[in-house]
């Protein structure tokens, strides 16, 4: 089949991977706005790097957008409340995963009154954008919390020409990004070309899955509209291959490039942005509103009703669970994110935060029994980055440390390939963990 | 208080794929050759076969309560060692024989190696060795095909594999396993059927048979010996289907495999054409898996990315 020309294919599709059950229930379920909350419990830590700093006291009256938190450095992001309503009280909890963290909690008056002055944010040139991301709170939503504006800083000697959109969306069940690109595809496209035109870049790439061909012809139509004047904003329609999502098989896919272990994108001229990052980041452009709520996806086999909500963020998890009428008897464990590399939280007073894209709550599943390795090679042969977790799982065994650091475990990306195919159900991406900390023990 | 949840680690679902439902399709696949070898021998290679699988499931049974490790028969790889065993051993060959044989790829080959996924080499090619060493006499004493079936006698007339002796045969003969020889390598038909279930099933990949038949095929044509004879007529087809693909002791890698299947191809010619034995596919595999290891090593391929760290 031909493809209309707007739609590359891939320059290279790596190797590894596989293809799972896609299960994305929610795919045609349209957002629901979730009611304010009685109370949001926001962590100032929702990124990699520093906290943020609390500049509101217990007392102090908020609306939604309103800063409260401002970074803690350089590698760190703000944070904005996501409710209006007075701040009960600003202490450190447990709830999260476990690790005592600070949280603003918030007493929501059930307004949702937007903070007045917010006001549109006027980009001149590229340097404006980063700090329209600083400002809007923005970090990596595709999973990594990475702060944008950093991303969006790349050091002076490297040069970008190549700007990846990720609407790759390959973990199952999640459906966020898919319907940011149908429900927010205005805000998406203009974003697209609202960065490429301020970061005078010669190329945009979309990717998005095979399994989203609405998304595609949707994005298509749209960008064809602006092509009066260029055409350098191509959509790419990527294989539907987990983790075909994942930055270094995006930029691989996209470009042929390849980034090695320990390098940022730009170091092979590339920025790849996740696609509900770039809408984000338009909207705070023109209404000023940072990021304070997160389009989800709440599924997994104790939902028995999966639905797609806009929550704001610092809401507990049992309160989205309660409106998307989940039965906690059932529930077993529940993921942020999907289920290849989402997190599991300790207990469902734990609450959304700004990278989460997916609420997972799944029932008891029927362990599979654990043999000894057969050596058959599958992990292997299923890993993106070419390593071999069997051998690394002997070698941590074995306590053979020439033979653990020459196995290039720094190269794991965690995706959980490994122990997805293992046939003798042998936890593999445990293993990656356990030898990088060993690693860096070592150190 | 809320409700406290399972923490587990990522990834949260993971592939059916069992190492019991890989075991099962090996057995699965071997089966057409296993019940063929059966109607051409008669009752004496039931016998064997039910002999060497029950002989090594007790074996590993026993091995588990006598050293209070879990039981382990439940994955299945101690039938498939017995079922492999008893395909590689002739009709003719004494009961007592047989039991031992089982008893000796369970317990010495594997399991004082470390049990599953710790021996070095396949356990019941190594065992068949072991009884070739042994009791050579009675080891290569062969049954005539369905000679039982007008005799109806337990015991048949003795006869010689193709490989070891004068008489020549057709092609369908050999392809289609009309000859002597071991209880489960005369049809090299069915034993096909068998491997391509498994590659269709992506329980093995092809590059060590194709490689180990091929390099044998080439030697042979080279030499200028008979190639229908050095391809069908022996344990080639067992041993490169089944045997040279355990995963356990032949590499993992696809470089590895290659090298592996050639280097077990050459072997098992340089043997057939220049040794005193008329067969060399057990040593050669034998030699091979003692290889796996440093082939493994040798074989390594560079992480997605490193080739670019080097070039900067």
């Amino acid at each position: 089949m031909k493809l209309p020309e707007s739609i590359l294919r891939p320059v290279k599709i790596i190797r590894g991977g596989m293809h799972l059950d896609h299960n994305k229930n929610t795919a045609e379920c349209e957002s629901i706005v979730m009611p304010a909350p009685k109370t949001v419990y926001i962590p100032l830590s929702q990124h990699i790097g520093a906290p943020a700093n609390p500049v509101v006291k217990k007392g102090d009256t908020v609306f939604v957008g309103t800063l409260i938190g401002e970074a803690g450095g350089y590698v760190s992001a703000p944070v904005h409340s996501s409710v209006s309503g007075t701040v009960s009280d600003v202490k450190d909890l447990t709830i999260g995963n476990g690790t005592l963290q600070k949280y603003i909690i918030i007493d929501s008056d059930g307004e949702m009154n937007p903070d007045p002055e917010l006001k549109p944010f006027a980009v001149e040139n590229f340097s404006d954008l980063s700090e329209a991301a600083k400002l809007c709170g923005l970090v990596g939503l595709g999973g990594a919390g990475f702060p944008t504006h950093v991303k969006l800083s790349p050091s002076k000697d490297v040069k970008i020409d190549t700007l990846i959109i990720n609407a790759a969306e390959c973990e199952p069940y999640i459906t966020s990004d898919y319907r940011e690109c149908v429900e927010g595809l205005n805000d998406v496209i203009e974003g697209v070309y609202l960065i490429k035109e301020k970061l005078g870049i010669e190329r945009v790439v979309i990717g998005v899955e095979s399994n989203k061909p609405q998304a595609i012809e949707l994005l298509m139509q749209v960008a064809a509209d602006h092509r009066d004047s260029d055409d350098t904003v191509k959509i790419m329609k990527l294989p539907s291959k987990y983790p075909q999502g994942a930055e270094k098989v995006i930029i691989y896919s996209a470009t042929g490039r390849k980034l090695p272990a320990g390098k940022l994108p730009s170091d092979v001229g590339c920025i790849v942005m996740n696609v509900t990052s770039v809408a984000t980041l338009y909207r705070f452009i023109t209404t000023g509103m940072p990021l304070v709520s997160k389009r989800i996806t709440v599924d997994g086999t104790a939902v028995a009703e999966p639905k797609n909500l806009i929550v704001p963020i610092g809401t507990p998890i049992k309160e989205i669970l309660d409106f998307v009428g989940v039965d906690m008897e059932i529930v077993d464990r529940i993921l942020m994110g999907g289920p290849m590399m989402g997190n599991p939280v300790v207990s469902d007073q734990s609450v959304l935060e700004k990278r989460n894209n997916a609420i997972l709550a799944l029932r008891d599943a029927k362990p599979q029994p654990q043999t000894a390795c057969i050596r058959c090679g599958r992990c292997a042969d299923a890993c993106p980055m070419s390593l071999y977790p069997a051998m690394v799982e002997t070698a941590l065994r074995t306590k053979n440390t020439e033979s653990l650091n020459s196995l290039n475990i720094n190269y794991c990306m965690e995706c959980g390939c490994c122990s997805y195919v293992c046939p003798a159900k042998r936890t593999l991406t445990q293993v990656m963990r356990t030898a990088k900390a060993e690693i860096r023990r070592q150190k | 208080m809320s409700k406290l949840l399972k923490v587990t680690s990522s990834p949260h679902i993971r592939h059916e794929d069992s190492t019991r439902g890989i075991m099962l399709d090996v057995i699965i696949a071997l089966l057409p050759a296993a019940v063929y070898g059966c109607i051409l021998f008669g009752l004496r290679a039931a016998i064997i076969l039910a002999l060497t699988i029950t002989t090594a499931v007790a074996s590993e049974a026993v091995w588990n309560i006598a050293l209070k490790k879990p039981q382990t028969i439940g994955d299945l790889s101690a039938v498939l060692t017995g079922l492999l065993l008893g395909m590689n051993l002739s009709s003719q060959t004494p009961f007592w024989i047989a039991a031992i044989g089982s008893v000796v790829a369970i317990i010495v080959v594997k399991q004082m190696f470390g049990g599953l996924g710790f021996n070095f080499a396949n356990p019941a090619m190594t065992a068949r060795i072991v009884l070739l060493v042994s009791f050579a006499g009675q080891m290569s004493n062969y049954a005539k095909p369905i000679e039982w079936w007008s005799s109806g006698a337990v015991d048949a007339l003795s006869s010689a594999t193709p490989l070891a002796c004068e008489t020549t045969y057709t092609f369908r003969q050999l392809f289609f396993g009309m000859h002597s020889g071991a209880i489960g390598e005369t049809s090299s038909f069915l034993l096909i059927i068998g491997g391509l279930y498994l590659m269709l099933r992506r329980v093995i990949k092809p590059i060590i048979p194709v490689a180990f038949i091929g390099t044998v095929a080439i030697a042979t044509l080279i030499a200028g010996a008979d190639l229908k004879l050095a391809i069908f007529g022996g344990g080639l087809m067992l041993g490169a289907i089944f045997m040279a693909t355990d995963y356990v002791t032949t590499p993992t890698t696809n470089l590895g495999k290659l090298v592996f299947g050639i280097g077990c191809g050459l072997i098992t010619f340089v043997i057939r054409q220049f040794g005193s034995l008329p067969e060399g596919v057990s040593y050669a595999i034998l030699l091979m898996n003692i290889l796996t290891p440093h082939i493994n090593r040798l074989t390594l391929s560079k992480p997605f990315g490193a080739k670019e760290v080097a070039k900067s």
